[in-house]
Order: C-alpha cells, then structure tokens, then sequence
C-alpha cells in the first residue's frame, strides 16, 4: 500500500463541530492517502457530510487542524479549497439549471473576462472522453438526467484540476447502470492519481470500490479499515454499533386488528423520481411498527403520502376500511390520523403561543367555538390541560413555541396529536436532536399508547429508537421495504443488512 | 482582502418591548435623517417639523384635515395589513382604489335619482365589489399559475389609471364642463354628508374605523383569521394542518381589494363629488397605505392610529408646502425614509449585526 | 406614408431611450436576482441631479456624472437594505421611490421654468445625416440616445459571452451554486444593483438635459414603472430591451397620431402593462421558465445555509 515516508493527501486532526445542540463532529481524526478512494462509512447524523463540508471551507471547524499534501492549511471558503485542488461533488447538485453544461462547468473561473466558448467546450469534451464522461457540453442542464448532472459536477471539479475529490452520497441519485458507470469513473479517476473521498451509508459500494473505510458513529470515528480484510456483516455492525442498548423494555401487548393497512403504494419525490416504490404495510391496534432505514430513503416522501401532502401516484391507503388514497389532507386528519413530523417545525407556527400551537389542527371543532369564532377559554383550558397532563415546561401557555427547548417542543407536539385520540399516530425521528432525558419521556409516552391501543407508525433512522420501541420492523432502502421482521435484538444483524441494501427478505418471511 | 464583514445572524428570540423599541428608535432615526435631507437643502428642519406638526395636528381645523385624508389610509391599510400578515404583498391597493370610485362613481352618475339611503350603500357595495375585482386577477393568477402577486397587482395600478383617465377623458366627460376631463357632479343624494365645517366625510369614517376593528377581531377572534395567521407565519404548517392555503390568498386579496375599492368611493362621493384624473382621485393613499400597515406593524387595530397619523403628515406635508414654499411632492421624503427606517429596524429586531474581523 | 414612419421613428427612438437606459439597468438587477422598485426614484434624482448640475457648473458632461452618480448611490441603498439586511425587496424600492419623488421635488423647486443653460444637442454625423429618409430617421440623435443603442449588444456580449455574465446570471437562478464554485454572491448583487441605479439615473439624465431640456416636478411620469414592466416584457434581455423600450415609446408617441382616428390614448398606454401581466403568466410555465432566463432566485435574498 502507499508508502509510510510520503504525506497523506488530507490530514484532519482532533476536527471538532459543534451546531446548536449537537456535536457534529467530535475530535474526528481521518487520514486519507495519496490515490486511494477512501469511504466515509455511517448512519444519517454520524457526521460525514459536516466532516467533509469543512474540508471543502463551507463549515469552519471550532477546534482541530487540516493539513493538506503535509502542510497545515486554513480553508475559510470554497474558493479556498478549490485552490488547494480540492473538489466537492454535493449530494444536491449545485448546477444552473437553464445554463449549458459548458457554462456550469466554467462558473466561477477566474481566467479573464471573455468567455471562449469553443475553447472551454473543447477542453471539456476532451476531459469529458478521458474520464469517460458523455455529455453533451450544449446540453442545459434541465435536460440532463440525474447521471449526466452528476458527470458535469464532476467535470466541474476535475476543469479546475481537484485532485482530491469529495463525493457525498454520490450514487443517492442515480440508477443502478448509472451507478455501475459511475464506480468505473472513478476507477478511472484512482489511475489517474485522483484521491477520493467516497461518502457512503451503502455497504457494498464500500467493499466494491473503496481501499480503505472509515466508519463513523455519532460524531466519532469508530474505525478505519483496510477494505480488503473486512466484510459487509463487520461494517454493519461497525455502523450501526455492535450491541444496541434496550434502555426500556416494552411490556408485551396483543396487538389488535388492523388499523392501517398501506398496499402497493407509490410516490414521486419533489423532482418527479421514483421515491416510494410498491410499499406494502399494516399497522395493528397496540403495535408500534417501526421502519428502519438510512436517512433519504423514502422516509419524507412516505410521511408526506400517508398524510395527504403528496400524492399517491399508485396503490391504496386504508384506514379502518376508509380508503384515504386521495383525499385531501383535512380529511385524513378527520378520518384520525396524527403525525408528529421529521421537521417538527413544519407542524408548528415558531411565533405563535403554545394555545394556539395547540389548536392547529382541532380549531375547527366546535369545542374551540361556533359560528367560526375562537373561544378563548376553551382553547386556554385545552393548552393548560395539555402542558400540565404531558409536563411541558414552559413559562405559559402564551409563550411562544420557538422559545421552548426542542425536548418541551416534542411533548407539546405529542400532546397536541395524541389529544383528538386518533386511530393512528405517525412519528418521525422524534427523538433526533433531543437529549437523554427528553428521549426517554418520548419513548416512555410512545410505549404508554401502545399499551392503551393506539396504533403507532415510527419513522426512525435512529435504529436503537426503532429496536426499542417497535414489535415489527420494515426496512425501506431507496423506497422499497426490504423486508419486514420482529423488532427483536436477534434480529439486528439482518436488519442492518437490510439498511444497507445488502439483504433482501422474500415477501413470505415477513411478519 | 482582510476587510471587515458584516454578518447578519439570527437572534433567538424578540420581546414585544425591544420591538416597540425599534419602532421608536426607527422612527427617530428617519426623523433625523429627514432632518438631515432638509437642512441640506437649506430648509432649517426644526422648523420645518414644528410647521408640519402645527399643520397637521395644531389645530381644529388641521386636525380635521388630518382625519379627512386619514379615512382612505384607514381602509386601505387595514385592508393592507391583513393581506400582509397572509403574506400575501398587494402592493396594487391604489388601482384597486381607482376602480373602486370609478363604479360607485358610474353608480352615482347613473342612479342619481335614487334615494340617499339606497344610493349610497349600493355606492359603497360597487366600490367593494370593483376593487375586489380588480384584486381578483392577481390572486387567481397566483392560485392558480403561481405569477407574483406583487408584480401583477403592480402593474394595475397602471391598467387602472388609464382605464380612469380614459372614460374622464372620453365617455363619462361631463358635457357641462367645458372641456375639462371631470364627470358631472354628483347628485345631491350621491354625495357624502360632512361634519359641519370640516371635509371629514364620516358616514366613510365610521365605516373605516368599524372596518379595521372587525378585521382586527377578524384576526384574532375567528377560525377564519387563525387559519389566515397560520398561513403567514408558517405556510408549511397551515398545509400540514390541512388549511386550504390558495383559498386564503384569494380571500385576503378580496378584502383588501375591496376595501380599497370603498376607499375610493369615499374619495369620489366624500370629497370631490365627481370623478376626475387619477391624480384628483387619490395622491397615491394606495401606496401610502403601505406605510400605514407596515408602521401598524400589520395589526389592523394600530392602522387606527397609524393611519391618522400619516394623514396629518399629509396635511403638515401641504403645510410646509405654504409655508416654506416646499413641492408638494416633499412629503414623500417622510414616507420614503420612515418606510425605509422601519424595515430596516424590523430586521435589528429579528437579526444581530455582527462585525466580523478575518485575520 | 413615408413620412409620417420617419417622423414616428425619428420621435420615438429619443421617447424610448430612458425607457432603455432604464432597464438595460433593471435586466442586469434582475438578472443578479434584486428587484428594483427603485427605479422611479432613481430616474428622477438622475433627471434633477442632471438638470441642476448642468445648470450651476454650465457643463453637461458633469451634469451626466454626477446623475448616474446619484443613480448608483440611492441604488446602494437598496444593495444595502436588500442583499446585507435581507428585508423585503418591494417595499425597500418603493421607499426609495418615494425618497426620490419627494428630494428631487425639492431639489427642483428653484429650477422650475428655468430655461436650459445648455442641452444635448443632436450630433450631425457627416453623411448619414444628410442621407435621405434614413438621415432624419436614425442619424440626428443626440450622444445620450447613441449611447444607449450601443450599450445593448455591449451589455448583451457581457451577459452571455463573458465569465461576468456567466458568474451574474448564474447568482440570480441559483446563488448557492455560484457561492459553492466560489463566488462572491453579495459582492456580484451590489455590483449589478448599483450599475442598474447608475443606468436609471441616466435615463433620468436623459430626459432632463437631452429629451425636455428642462426640469419638471414628477417629470419622468412613471418611466421607472414602466422601465418594472418592461424588463419583464423583455424577459431580461438587452437586445429584447432595446425592442420593448421602443415600442413603448413609440405608444407614447402614438397615442397623439392616432387619437384623430379614434384610438383612445388611454388604451394604447394601458397595452405594456397588460402585455407584461401576459408576459408574467407565460414564464410562469415550467417550459418556459426553463428555456427563457427568468431569474429563479429572483427577490430570494441569499444566506449560506447554516445548520
């Protein structure tokens, strides 16, 4: 392998950030050799698309220091890192969509004022051929699939001459024959002395292209391995943590009949791709089903199906033997189904008080007034009769909800959904972001409704959250459900599998 | 290339006193800007403000002035105020003003013979209906094509404009007025009656002021009005909770259409008595309205004061104009750099302002 | 017949150059993704500033300066107010409006009715002056009205054919891209806001000591609306501006033509602004937002994103 005397492409010591919150990045060390393609291996949240923006300049790290090609280097801005040839493929595309391929690729060069089309058009052709990167340098942008968009990010990169490569979650994207043309790229690119740095949660791109893998977990690095001397079971259980706490145990509960049964359901995401794909679900009176999955992978779009804010373009959703397919999403709210959402604040107006963050949805039930007005009284004694039953600490009921802390934000959430005691609850990472103690309480109401009946969908791509609350798991990876088993710790091996694309259950071994 | 940066964060959170603070603090900073302005061009500025406060507020006779040109700003921007607080920018209220005379106007020249009490709220009710239809072709084309309100509503002030200028011109020209581009004047029972000895139309003013208090209780009491907030503050949210989002575009343009649309009718049958130019019609109350809601910090309770307010800055605006020989067009200086320090004051109060020194 | 089309487009070239001044200015705002409800205001303190000048130094190229100067200044404003503070875009331009409705109203008081001390005069090229039908037809303009005709396939070549233009249009469709190929996005929106107030203060300049030569309280009459109007109906496009602004200007000038035969004035003003209604509608298409440069981030102020 590379030798010991020469330096490493990137070196990033003790690198640590923190957002509001959370420790992003906590003392990370990375090493990444001259040539190699190493991967940046984790979970949604582990810290690798912070780690890798603040080697790009787009973050500025609070502690730790960055050598590049053996010399310390300061990066404060993407200009910076260009300069030092580093180059960044975002997992968003960053291109001008009415602008030509051409355009793109030379925005932003500093090489005098006239822009020589013919020439830059040449230039990209040619790199275009030596990389074995088709696409038509006349071609806008909008016309482009997602593959050829990703090529011109690439030549983007490789027209200022980067020779360290960053690509995060490049293939997220792309097709599978898009994605075999992309792994040859960058073969490719490693002949060529390129260095990259793959950023990944998929277990086999690891082990099918990468020299070397660094996993990380929670802000930390857990390992760097050789490729070569790991296997995809050793990164999963690297991944997603060797044993996985039961901090609570859930009491055993019949689960009832079916509350909601989701059948060969299918939806797009915002760009018109494919994002759920023939899902196929139910959901028991006193069960938690929990779907497990990498962050990106369906999740939103699932949610969004489920309550009427995106449509279905295929397949049927049944509540209580009231199909809700197309109904518009007061409707849904009527036929009872509560969702806490992934973005909590798309469920709350930030500046309006607790009561009437409280009322959102039932502010047209006539407890909260007749003849379309809002009775006051009622609607405070609905507020003090939540913060008091569910504890949410807050100055008052008229304080704003943007100035109560994330922990107080999710019981009042909760307390607000769980208050028209509806035939179904839908929670989204609700625990993202919030500390110990204001998991547990989440985790402790969740497990009181099931035990009450309450039919409960968990959205999570925290999989301890899911192993601990759920009695089945479904796994979704790139809008399909992989397989759907028991949320039982024997089973944890298989469903990091799944996680990663790397297992696939035949429909008859689901529960 | 180490130059200072200046950074503009979020703060986490904004009481209702460093708010009220920064209004106050905004509007002293424009008064001093304006000061400035004025004694640059050689206008001693302290005396320029005691004139105008005199000339507007000073007096009984000012201050029925003051409350005469305060009742198109009222209805105006308590109409404003609420589209606003939507989200929804109708920046068009001085065309939806214009359209508004222009029918009760036409209603007036056609049905004068009918009686007061009849003629007058149909007036009122065609003024509605015509501004609410002139807003109306910017909400459906935001509801249903996405084309920008702001730029829409913009461009009828223009349509309508012409559209005024056009039958005063032409068709609607009254032939008894030798050539002069007005309408005849009204009948009797068309016109508005006055407080004795003052210009203050008030059958308008009770109108206005019952107006802004219903819209306001129209915010805050009624499910109609929270699901209005809830749009504005955070569309996302009122998708979520299943509210219908375009339906309350459309609405809101409605009402502050039409509420401009009364406006001009109080103009026509309040003040003039026929109709005339556009510029006869309205000094631009449509654009100062903004203003109004803004300054009212878009509750349309406050536009009662604000509205006042900006009405006796008119008045002092004509004061000085006597007094100090001033255009008239120099009363804009007071809306432009008081809308200008109140905006940017709302960002103070919402943002920190950092320097930031890079080594 | 001949003459009356000489006569018309000999009239309406100098009645659409501030139209285009204008928004030549307001296309490059745009195209960054500022909107500029300034502009009115602009054109009028160019149009004062430029009369005052010329009037108290005797020098029109002074008076010039010193208009887009002005222009450039009240434009900094909004760079200011709209790209650092990141308030509402409309209501920042309308207060500039307003700012300049009112000082240029003060500014001008003393001015009113003063006669010019001196005034563009109309270049008398050698030649193409004297050619018949297209002598009195395009070559006896003034320097301003040359100007802004040759500063169209200029700002046209800068927009499409130069790195600037590339790095301009590409901060008003999608700023995130440009500051991730390192680019200066507040610095390329100041810039292009301040050359459009320098631009609408020529036009303002134009009017007052080339087109009226005089000042006017409230002379440019709505022009800056119209330059609103117009970079829409040009759909931010030099060379479609210089179209627009002389089809505009030619209503303007129409509309006595053709009053004698029963065509209401009235009318023919009204047709930009419901051309551009119509205008605004078809680029709200998905197809034709993508093939024409309709701004994406237009009014969108920018801030990296910050976890």
């Amino acid at each position: 392998m590379a030798s010991a005397s020469a330096s490493p492409a990137v070196l990033m010591r003790g690198i640590t950030k923190r957002f509001p919150g959370v420790v992003a990045n906590d003392h990370i060390d990375l090493e990444v050799r001259k040539g190699e393609i190493h991967a940046l291996l984790g979970e949604n949240g582990a810290g690798k698309t912070t780690l890798t923006n603040i080697l790009y300049g787009i973050y500025h790290p609070d502690e730790g220091e960055i050598q590049v090609w053996g010399r310390p280097v300061v990066i404060r801005s993407p200009q910076d890192a260009i300069r030092l040839g580093i180059g960044m493929i975002h997992q968003q595309f960053r291109l001008v969509p009415t602008h030509t391929v051409t355009e793109n690729v030379v925005l932003g060069m500093k090489q005098g004022v006239l822009f020589r089309e013919g020439e830059a058009r040449r230039q990209i052709e040619a790199l275009a051929r030596h990389y074995h990167l088709e696409v038509d340098p006349n071609a806008r942008i909008w016309q482009l699939s997602a593959g050829e968009q990703q090529r011109v990010e690439i030549l983007k990169a490789l027209y200022r001459r980067a020779e360290i490569l960053i690509l995060d979650e490049p293939t997220s994207m792309l097709t599978p024959g898009e994605i075999a043309d992309l792994l040859k790229t960058l073969q490719r690119m490693k002949e060529e002395g390129h260095t990259l740095i793959f950023i990944t949660h998929k277990l086999d791109e690891v082990t099918a292209i990468s020299d070397r893998v660094t996993v990380l977990r929670q802000g930390r690095v857990v390992t760097t391995l050789e490729t070569a001397q790991t296997n995809e079971r050793e990164l999963a259980q690297w991944m997603v943590g060797r044993e996985v706490l039961f901090r609570l145990t859930k009491p055993q509960n019949a689960a009832g009949e079916v509350v909601l049964r989701v059948e060969n359901l299918h939806a797009y995401n915002d760009k018109q791709m494919p994002a759920l794909k023939d899902i196929s679900f139910t959901v028991r009176r006193g069960e938690i089903l929990g779907i497990a999955g990498v962050a990106g992978n369906g999740q939103r779009e699932l949610v969004e199906t489920l309550i009427g804010l995106r449509p279905a373009v295929q397949g049927s959703i049944i509540l209580n033997g009231q199909t809700l397919t197309h109904m518009p999403p007061r409707a849904r709210i009527e036929a009872g189904i509560a969702c806490v959402p992934g973005e909590r604040m798309n469920a709350l107006v930030p500046g309006m008080s607790i009561a009437e963050n409280m009322i959102l949805k039932a502010y047209r039930q006539p407890v909260f007034g007749r003849s379309g007005f809002l009775d006051r009284r009622a609607i405070n004694a609905h507020a003090d009769r939540l913060i008091a039953e569910y504890a949410v600490i807050t100055p008052g009921r008229e304080t704003p909800v943007k100035l109560l802390s994330g922990g107080n934000i999710q019981r009042a959430l909760l307390a607000r959904e769980l208050s028209s005691q509806p035939a179904l609850l839908i929670v989204a990472s609700p625990t993202s972001g919030l500390d110990v103690g204001a998991t547990e309480t989440v985790w402790k109401i969740l497990l009181e409704q099931r035990q009450q009946g309450r039919a409960i969908l968990l959205i999570s791509e925290d999989l301890e959250e899911v192993m601990t609350l759920s009695d089945r798991v479904a796994v979704l990876y790139e809008g399909e459900i992989m397989g759907i088993v028991r949320g039982e710790a024997q089973n944890l091996d298989r469903i990091g599998l799944m996680m990663a694309g790397a297992l696939r259950l035949p429909r008859e071994e689901w529960v | 290339m180490n130059l200072p940066r200046l950074r503009v964060e979020r703060r986490l959170s904004t009481s209702r006193l460093t708010s009220t603070l920064a209004l106050m603090v905004s509007l002293l900073l424009a008064l001093l800007a304006i000061g400035l302005v004025f004694s640059s061009l050689g206008v001693d500025p302290i005396y320029a403000y005691r004139r105008i406060v005199r000339g507007g507020f000073g007096s009984l006779y000012g201050l029925s002035e003051s409350l005469a040109k305060s009742i198109p700003l009222l209805l105006t921007g308590a109409g404003l105020a609420l589209a606003f607080r939507a989200r929804v920018y109708n920046i068009g209220a001085e065309g939806q003003l214009l359209i508004g005379a222009l029918v009760g106007g036409g209603i007036a020249l056609n049905f004068g013979h009918w009686p007061r009490g009849v003629l007058l709220p149909v007036m009122f009710l065609g003024g509605f209906l015509g501004g609410a239809l002139w807003a109306a072709i910017p909400a459906l084309l935001k509801a249903r094509f996405r084309v920008d309100e702001v730029l829409t509503s913009l461009m009828l002030v223009y349509v309508a404009s012409d559209l005024v200028r056009y039958l005063v011109y032409g068709p609607w020209r009254g032939p008894e007025e030798r050539g002069f581009p007005y309408s005849s004047r009204f009948a009797l029972a068309a016109q508005l009656p006055h407080l004795e000895g003052t210009r203050i139309h008030y059958p308008t003013l009770f109108l206005a002021v019952g107006l802004a208090v219903l819209l306001y209780l129209l915010l805050e009491r009624t499910k109609l009005g929270y699901e209005i907030r809830v749009t504005g503050e955070n569309p996302a949210a009122a998708r979520y909770a299943g509210m219908n989002t375009d339906r309350i575009l459309v609405l809101v343009l409605l009402i502050s259409g039409g509420l401009a649309g009364m406006a001009g009718v109080g103009e026509v049958a309040g003040i003039h008595a026929r109709l005339s130019p556009p510029e006869g019609i309205s000094p631009g109350y449509g654009f100062t309205a903004i203003i109004v809601a803004w300054l009212a910090r878009l509750n349309p309770l406050a536009t009662l004061i604000t509205a006042f307010l900006i009405g006796g800055l008119l008045v002092g605006g004509d004061a000085i104009q006597v007094a100090l020989n001033l255009p008239a067009a120099s009363i804009y200086i007071f809306n432009g750099m008081i809308l200008l320090f109140v905006i940017a004051g709302d960002v103070f109060t919402r943002y920190r302002l950092r320097l930031e020194l890079r080594s | 017949m001949i003459e009356f089309l000489v006569s018309v487009i000999a009239l309406t070239i100098p009645a659409g150059t501030a139209l285009l001044y204008g928004t030549l200015g307001e296309v490059y705002a745009e195209r960054s993704g500022v909107l500029n409800l300034g502009v009115e205001g602009m054109m009028i303190m160019g149009a004062v500033t430029g009369f005052a000048v010329t009037q108290t130094t005797g020098n029109l190229l002074l008076g010039v300066v010193a208009a887009a100067l002005v222009g450039g200044l009240m434009a900094l404003i909004h760079a200011f107010a709209s790209v650092t503070l990141r308030v509402n875009q409309v209501v920042s331009g309308l207060a500039l409006t307003m700012l300049g409705l009112g000082i240029s109203g003060m500014i001008g008081k003393r001015y009113i009715g003063m006669p010019p001390v001196a005034r563009i005069k109309p270049l008398d090229l050698p030649g193409l002056s004297d050619l018949p039908v297209l002598g009195p037809m395009l070559f006896r303009f003034n320097a301003l009205v040359y100007l802004s005709i040759v500063l169209v396939p200029v700002l046209w070549f800068v927009l499409y054919k130069t790195y600037w233009g590339i790095t301009l249009r590409s901060v008003g469709e999608n700023p995130a891209a440009a500051d991730a190929m390192g680019v200066n996005v507040v610095r390329v929106r100041y810039l292009a806001v301040v050359f459009g107030g320098i631009m609408a203060g020529l036009g303002g300049a134009f009017l007052s000591v080339a087109y009226a030569p005089a000042w006017i309280e409230g002379m440019t009459a709505g022009a800056g609306w119209i330059v609103i109007a117009l970079t829409i109906f040009a759909m931010w496009d030099p060379v479609r501006a210089l179209l627009g602004a002389y089809l505009f200007g030619g209503v303007r000038v129409l509309q006595f033509r053709l009053q004698p035969l029963g065509i209401s004035p009235n009318f023919l003003n009204m047709l930009p602004f419901l051309l551009t209604i119509l205008v605004l509608l078809l680029v709200s298409g998905k197809a034709f937002r993508q093939r024409v440069g309709v701004p994406a981030a237009l009014m969108q102020p920018y801030a990296r994103e910050e976890r």
